[in-house]
């Protein structure tokens, strides 16, 4: 899994609440057997004019000018700021993959849908929470000036602003381990096969109907 | 010390061990598998060259993707048109082949919506943990088991260890006393539990479903329910096990038998909270007021009683708020104030893993029984959630109820829930579905998704708008 320790880049202003997995990546490009190649259906409704067809070529296809991610002032793009609820829907962690896949690093919100902020971590992508008075104001610092840059230190646990302030953000322990070491979580797991064949040996024995059970 | 919920109880169950940052891994009894969630976690496999820990704990289907016309189904998976869900679909025999999972494949009868078919097969059992890479695996929990949707990295890592990496969640009671009223159902009874605590109100709970109007419930509206906890934000709802749910687990093929099924059920007396149990949050809600429900906006949340009227974003204090509600009035092509019963249909969804079930569909029959779609109607689709729910549904004679009426009767599958495969919405179409989202262009771009009970849609058919299907009854 690719690691993260530290990242500078620029912030867009994603300003909708709920934003759902299906608006993140729409279902008909699910259809992919692969990992990668999702960046540019990102937000595909609400980036695109027209309906997205998978395995089409995007850079034809007509843009909507309104779009936050269209707008001159945030190419490079790789911290999304948004609002509550962020990745709430269905369990897709094709959502995660695009947004990887278009360069995003880091997102920033006030509430997270769990099954995607499972998934980020999966991903090398790090879902910030902070306070929503925190992120209210950093809505407003991002719209107010153009190119505006976030720090994001995640061994310090702080999301740096471009005048030094600093807004700490909390981080399991074996996340914030894993993320930093770009760890794979199947091979720690295995590290504990012993204790996993322990249970189940127990466990056969209190429930034999859970196994072998055709 | 106070006692433990069911959560806790199936927790402590499952936990294989606790890291000190309060993570644990967690032991998964079962794992369903389909077609749109998987390809890349066989890949991860394959690529690190591991096998699975457990073979039996896993079963496939393919659901998402498959087509619903009996002429493409009669071929198999060559008879996919659309090649990309093809390769979707045949990617998903191949690996469950290579690695040996049983698989329910397209020709099966037993194929079927994933959270259709666990139940019906009795591979869905009290006191499990069951996972799927997919968010409405909440379903399950009508069993008094653990369940709840994980991601592709997740079904890779259930594969390679049986385990989950998991952090227990807050216990939520949704306490429902009393008695529903005749026409409303399972389905208007949980869309009047989001309506109450809105989309991210169970973020970070598992909840549990009680109170009388509960447990008088079958086990297929407990499903209903419970498969739309996560629209609640919950990733896991339960209910407790009571005789409802032994009496509906008994005899199906994955269920103990013998001997063993004496101990299991003597095992599952304990899979309810204890009279002592402290919850973290409490909601009650009284059955008596819960009448059919409507969703008319973009958000499972945006929900109304069918007597009600489009809210007025005007009357919004909050700013937020407000821009929500006039952005999904937009892309609904609503107007403020609007009766409900005013909001005219062009298709109708009578399906998904929510509705799909033996129960749905004979509720959705009796409606229309001798009656006929409304002529202003488009199409109105009915699609069963198994092989089994149709050939059940047939020898009772629903399909000709159905069609007689002027709806028709398809193959089983996800189908227009996300239109995935060929059924969907045309732009600005208004559409009264049984599924569980109404997101934009969920069931199809610029499609209009409103969210309704079997009977509720089956009545919207014959009306070509929403109407009060209790009205509709008493008209016999
Ligand atoms: S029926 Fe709909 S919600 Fe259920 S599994 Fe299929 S696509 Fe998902």
């Amino acid at each position: 899994m690719k690691s993260f320790s530290q990242h500078r880049g620029v912030v867009a202003p994603l300003d909708r609440a709920n934003v759902d997995t299906d608006m993140i990546i729409p279902k008909q490009f699910l259809k992919s057997i692969k990992r990668s190649g999702f960046g540019p259906n990102l937000f595909d409704e609400l980036r695109y004019l027209d309906e997205g067809k998978p395995d089409q070529d995007c850079s034809g296809r007509p843009k909507n000018p309104d779009f936050v991610l269209n707008q001159p002032r945030y190419q490079n793009t790789s911290i999304l700021l948004a609002r509550k609820n962020f990745g709430c829907g269905s369990s897709r962690e094709h959502a995660p993959w695009a947004l990887d896949d278009f360069g995003i690093r880091a997102i920033i919100a006030p509430s997270f849908a769990e099954i995607f902020f499972n998934n980020c971590f999966k991903n090398g992508l790090l879902p910030i929470v902070l306070k929503e008075s925190d992120v209210d104001v950093l809505f407003a610092e991002v719209g107010a000036q153009d190119g505006y840059e976030l720090e994001v230190d995640l061994e310090r646990q702080q999301v740096i602003k471009p005048d030094g302030a600093a807004l700490g953000f909390e981080i399991d322990d074996f996340r914030k381990h894993c993320l930093l070491n770009g760890l794979d979580d199947i091979g720690l797991t295995l590290q504990h096969g012993e204790e996993i064949r322990a249970y189940e040996a127990r466990r056969r024995e209190q429930a034999p109907w859970l196994f072998g059970s055709r | 010390m106070a006692g433990k919920t069911l959560y806790d109880k199936l927790w402590d169950a499952h936990l294989v061990r606790e890291q000190e940052d309060g993570s644990a891994l967690i032991y998964i009894d079962r794992q369903l598998l389909h077609e749109v969630t998987s390809p890349q976690a066989f890949e991860g496999l394959r690529l690190a060259g591991r096998q699975p820990w457990r073979l039996d704990a896993n079963l496939a289907t393919p659901d998402h993707n498959v087509p619903t016309t009996a002429k493409e189904r009669a071929i198999g998976v060559e008879g996919i048109e659309d090649p990309v869900s093809k390769i979707q679909v045949a990617t998903l025999d191949e690996n469950c082949d290579e690695f040996g999972i049983l698989e329910f494949k397209m020709k099966d009868q037993r194929q079927g919506i994933v959270h259709v078919v666990g139940p019906e097969q009795g591979a869905t059992l009290p006191g499990m943990t069951v996972v799927c890479g997919d968010s409405h695996t909440s379903t399950h929990g009508a069993f008094g088991a653990l369940a709840h949707g994980i991601g592709t990295s997740e079904v890779e890592h259930v594969l390679a260890t049986q385990c989950l990496i998991a952090k227990k969640m807050k216990n939520m009671l949704v306490r429902v006393d009393g008695e529903l009223g005749p026409g409303v159902s399972a389905k208007d009874v949980v869309l009047a539990i989001i309506g109450e605590i809105g989309t991210a109100g169970g973020t970070g709970y598992a909840i549990e479903f009680g109170g009388s109007a509960i447990r008088s419930l079958s086990m297929e509206g407990r499903m209903t329910v419970c498969n739309m906890a996560i629209e609640a934000g919950a990733r896991a709802g339960m209910v407790a096990v009571d005789q409802t749910t032994i009496d509906y687990v008994k005899g199906r093929p994955f269920a103990p038998a013998g001997e063993s099924w004496a101990r299991a059920v003597e095992a599952w007396a304990d899979l309810h909270s204890d009279v002592d149990a402290r919850f973290d949050e409490v909601v009650v809600l009284d059955a008596a007021t819960i009448k059919p429900q409507v969703t008319w906006g973009t958000s499972p949340e945006m929900v109304l009683p069918v007597d009600a009227r489009v809210p007025d974003p005007a009357q919004e204090v909050d700013a937020t708020r407000r821009q929500g509600v006039e952005r999904a009035l937009a892309y609904m092509g609503l107007e403020a104030n609007q009766p409900i019963t005013d909001i005219k249909l062009d298709r109708v969804f009578i399906g998904s893993c929510t509705n799909a079930r033996i129960e749905d569909l004979r509720e959705a029959a009796a409606v229309v029984k001798g009656r006929k779609v409304a002529a202003s109607l488009k199409q109105a689709l009915v699609v069963p959630g198994s092989g089994l729910v149709k050939a059940q549904a047939e020898a009772e004679g629903l399909d000709r109820i159905f069609t007689e009426a002027g709806l028709e009767w398809r193959e089983p599958g996800c189908s227009m829930c996300l239109a995935m495969n060929a059924d969907k919405l045309g732009q600005g179409e208004h559409c009264a579905s049984t599924s569980n989202r109404n997101f934009e262009g969920r069931q199809g771009f610029g499609g209009r998704t409103h969210l309704v009970s079997p009977a509720m849609a089956a009545a919207a058919a014959i009306a070509g708008h929403f109407v009060d299907v209790r009205e509709m009854l008493n008209q016999g």
